[in-house]
């Protein structure tokens, strides 16, 4: 558990870059601190492993004062990732990793045993082992970068925009690899962004905080989503609140309709206007076809109109509306865990399951005051 | 005049003796080697110091300032002014000495600093963050990375030297030098060409061992020659590395 | 000091053929350094060769230049000529590589928008690249500039005129004052052109000015 004291960053010119911040990140989980630049976001967190050293006030590490501890001696304790990975570029992979494991002594067996295990754990090929950081991509030089501070297995991780340098497709896998590796390790993670989305999606616990320093709200994701404290943290929390709070939403059952298909490949058999669901020889959706357009022949690739997206029968409600709205026919279409097609739903189907279903953040004011976090159903 | 240069050359009487060419040779390297190696004791620490606390930097743009002034007069000047208190015939040999020294430092000062200031601030951050003491972060970190222009500089430094201590020769050093002003003074041209080639040659070939040199000491992963590999997906952030020689501090002489 | 206020007609003559042999170097190495430094970075494939080749040539000491040039173009051992063309061999060693590395310098998607626009291969050359590579360019000139100055004083060894005279001179009559005199000439001298250099290139890119005047 890392515990903010009433800390303070002042700068000998005056400007205060974190006031009077009193936190406390709970152990097991991830604690995300977000804010506009200038918020002092990242100076917190550096903070935590006294990169800047606080100007009053203290923080905690499980009861102990950082402040009284030796500096490199608590920053061996804690994985460190930021922007850019930092990677020692005369170093190749396997050696980068084992960077801590070799600063405490380990022997350069044992060493080499756990980076190559933390390799794989990332998800990287083993071949890149011996690879210099030049020679890897972004997402791979970060992933390199976080496999470098879980290598002495800290139980504290301070992570600084990790994941802001590479491009939204690479993040996306990035962040959900993440998660993964979450559950099965359960590190206590600060983690800092400017992005409202990456932090609802990441975060057990999410502390905005403003231009200047100070907290304006911390709170579980789908409580800050729907009750921000202030304009300002409704303002940074965003439009479309409501929508995005849906992911957080438990998955009531939702009552399909069989929908009418035709296998690639073959004839429509039917000539009327409107859409019809085109799927495989494992009744898995392709798209969707205009028969009147089609006539007598075989339904081809060319014909398909792939603009709606596809969702899970076990997923959120939002996925379901998004399939409802995004169908050219306005009927979304739900698989199983397989991909096979179950049936389709209708949008105002979707909404009114929504009205009927309870709000999901509990009411009880901010969950998050020097206790433990309890979630309130997983939305995914 | 080739015919009589290459006479010149087979004459054995110029492979023997205090002023043969071996003889030349040796002294020339010694000169070079002890220059380098005393210039390098006070400015490869000097510069890890100006670049690792980042102060001091005006000591750098001094070392580089430095350039406009003619090697010859300084050479001039320290025999004429120091010479005079030094006992023998180290009178001449030793103000030369400290010029050659004095010159050899700029260049390896400003390439050790421009070195450690090329380091990824990133990698500098994280290694602090990891947990590297102060000491650590600069030999294990910083010191490998800036290895390239510390080498370059040093590369530098060398053939400032071998440069200035060929002039030198006109006020009584020895060397390879000798041939040349001996040459000149005598209108012996054969002598003074083939000193003037053998020096060449040295040269060529200390420049050519310093750069085999670097290519073994420096880590793949920063000499470019690694970044052939495979960087698909995601954005490139391609490397501007070429083998890091792009530092020229010659005075040259 | 005396023997400069006795003498400053002949230090005037002497740095005049100083600044000749200097800059006419300076001048011819800049216009041969510009297509083989274009030349460099137009195939990457000859960087490596050509770079290598000219920093060769970097490596030979001066006299030891001054000396061979004779059997090289069979001018007379005291000629001029000879500090020029090693002078300016000097020159391009050291261009070459800044004039290519200037040309990569300039940001790709400006290449790309001059090429877009109709800029054909020697338009967009003197049109768009090499404009902006004069800060580069300019800062490579500034150190041969300077590097020449002092280079040529050494050519006194081989009895070409100029201001290293008063050095050698200065030395073995010991003349203190005229020695000084030499010394403190060529570092005005150089400086003199490298701030010349300077003016020039502010003139030459006047968006850097409006900027802040970051060279």
């Amino acid at each position: 558990m890392i515990r903010f004291d009433a800390v303070t960053k002042q700068y000998p010119d005056g400007t205060v870059a974190v006031d009077d911040l009193s936190l406390t990140a709970p152990t097991g989980r991830i604690t995300v601190l977000v804010g506009p630049s200038g918020c002092g976001k990242t100076t917190s967190l550096r903070m935590v492993n006294r990169m800047i050293e606080p100007t009053r006030g203290s923080i905690a590490l499980d009861g102990r004062d950082t402040g009284r501890m030796d500096q490199a001696e608590l920053r061996r304790g804690i994985g460190y990732v930021i922007q850019h990975a930092g990677l020692f570029p005369h170093r190749t992979v396997l050696d980068n990793i084992g960077t801590v494991p070799r600063l405490l002594g380990w022997s350069r067996r044992r060493t080499r045993e756990r980076s190559r295990e933390l390799l794989e754990r990332v998800g990287l090929d083993p071949h890149l082992g011996d690879r210099y950081p030049a020679q890897l991509s972004g997402g791979q030089q970060q992933r390199v970068g976080v496999a470098r501070a879980l290598a002495a297995d800290p139980p504290v991780m301070l992570m600084d925009e990790p994941f802001s340098a590479v491009d939204p497709i690479v993040r996306e896998q990035l962040q959900d690899e993440f998660l993964r590796l979450q559950g099965e390790l359960g590190k206590t993670i600060v983690f800092v962004t400017h992005d409202i989305d990456e932090a609802i999606k990441l975060g057990d616990q999410v502390a905005v905080l403003r231009v200047g320093g100070r907290l304006a709200q911390v709170a579980e994701p789908a409580y800050l989503l729907a009750h921000p404290a202030d304009d300002f943290v409704a303002d940074f929390v965003g439009r479309d609140r409501g929508y995005r709070a849906l992911q957080f939403q438990e998955t009531p059952r939702l009552a399909l309709r069989a929908e009418r298909t035709v296998v690639l490949g073959e004839q429509p058999g039917t000539a009327e206007s409107g859409w019809l669901l085109v799927v495989d020889d494992d009744r898995r959706p392709l798209g969707w076809v205009e028969p009147a357009r089609i006539g007598a022949r075989a339904v081809e690739d060319s014909d398909l109109h792939r603009g709606g997206t596809v969702a899970r029968q076990s997923g959120t409600l939002r996925g379901a509306l998004d399939a409802a709205l995004s169908s050219p026919s306005r009927r979304g279409v739900v698989v199983d865990e397989s991909g096979s097609l179950v049936g389709t739903v209708l949008a105002h189907e979707v909404l009114s399951a929504i009205e009927e279903n309870d709000r999901p953040e509990r009411e009880e004011g901010d969950p998050v005051r020097g206790g433990a976090v309890t979630i309130a159903g997983d939305g995914a | 005049m080739i015919p009589s240069l290459l006479a010149w050359f087979t004459d054995p009487a110029n492979w023997s003796g205090p002023d043969g060419i071996p003889t030349r040779v040796l002294e020339h390297l010694v000169y070079t080697g002890v220059t380098v190696l005393v210039a390098a004791a006070i400015a490869i620490p000097l510069g890890l110091w100006v670049g690792h606390t980042g102060r001091a930097r005006w000591l750098v743009s001094l070392a580089n300032s430095a350039r406009a002034v003619p090697t010859l007069g300084l050479l001039f000047a320290a025999v004429l002014w120091v010479g005079p208190l030094i006992p023998g015939s180290l009178a001449f040999t030793l103000p030369s000495i400290a010029v050659l020294v004095l010159l050899a430092i700029p260049p390896l000062l400003a390439g050790t600093y421009a070195g450690i200031e090329a380091v990824d601030p990133a990698a500098r951050d994280a290694a602090a963050g990891v947990g590297m003491r102060g000491r650590q972060v600069l030999w294990q970190v910083e010191v490998p990375n800036a290895l390239p222009l510390i080498l370059s500089g040093t590369r530098s430094a060398v053939l400032q030297v071998v440069a200035t201590a060929t002039i030198a020769a006109y006020v009584g050093l020895g060397g390879l030098g000798r041939y040349l002003i001996d040459g000149l003074a005598l209108a012996d041209y054969p002598q003074t060409a083939g000193g003037a080639i053998l020096v060449a040659v040295l040269a060529v070939a200390l420049e050519g061992l310093l750069a085999l040199l670097q290519r073994r000491v420096v880590s793949p992963g920063l000499t470019g020659r690694a970044a052939a590999g495979s960087r698909n997906d995601d954005d490139a952030r391609a490397p501007e590395e070429s083998d890091g020689t792009t530092v020229d501090l010659r005075t040259h002489a | 000091m005396d023997w400069l206020s006795q003498n400053w007609r002949t230090v005037i003559d002497l740095a005049g053929a100083h600044l000749y042999l200097a800059g006419v170097p300076l001048v011819i190495g800049l216009v041969v350094s510009v297509p083989l430094g274009w030349a460099a970075k137009r195939w990457n494939r000859s960087y490596p060769a050509i770079i290598t080749t000219t920093g060769l040539l970097y490596t030979i000491p001066s006299l030891a230049l001054f000396v061979i040039m004779p059997l090289l173009i069979g001018t007379q051992i005291l000629d001029p000529a000879n500090v020029v063309i090693a002078m300016t061999i000097y020159t391009v060693a050291l261009l070459v590589r800044t004039v290519a590395d200037g040309l990569k310098a300039v940001p790709d998607h400006v290449e790309q928008a001059a090429t877009a626009m109709g800029y054909g291969g020697a338009r967009r050359l003197f049109g768009v690249e090499l404009p902006l590579a004069v800060p580069v360019i300019a800062s490579g000139l500034r150190v041969a500039a300077v590097s020449n100055v002092s280079i040529v004083s050494v050519a006194s060894l081989i009895g070409v005129a100029q201001l290293g005279d008063l050095l050698v001179d200065g030395f073995n009559r010991v003349i203190a004052g005229e020695l000084v005199t030499g010394i403190l000439a060529t570092v005005a001298l150089a400086l003199a052109l490298d701030a010349v250099i300077v003016v020039g290139t502010r003139a030459l890119t006047p968006w850097t000015r409006v900027v802040g005047g970051r060279p």
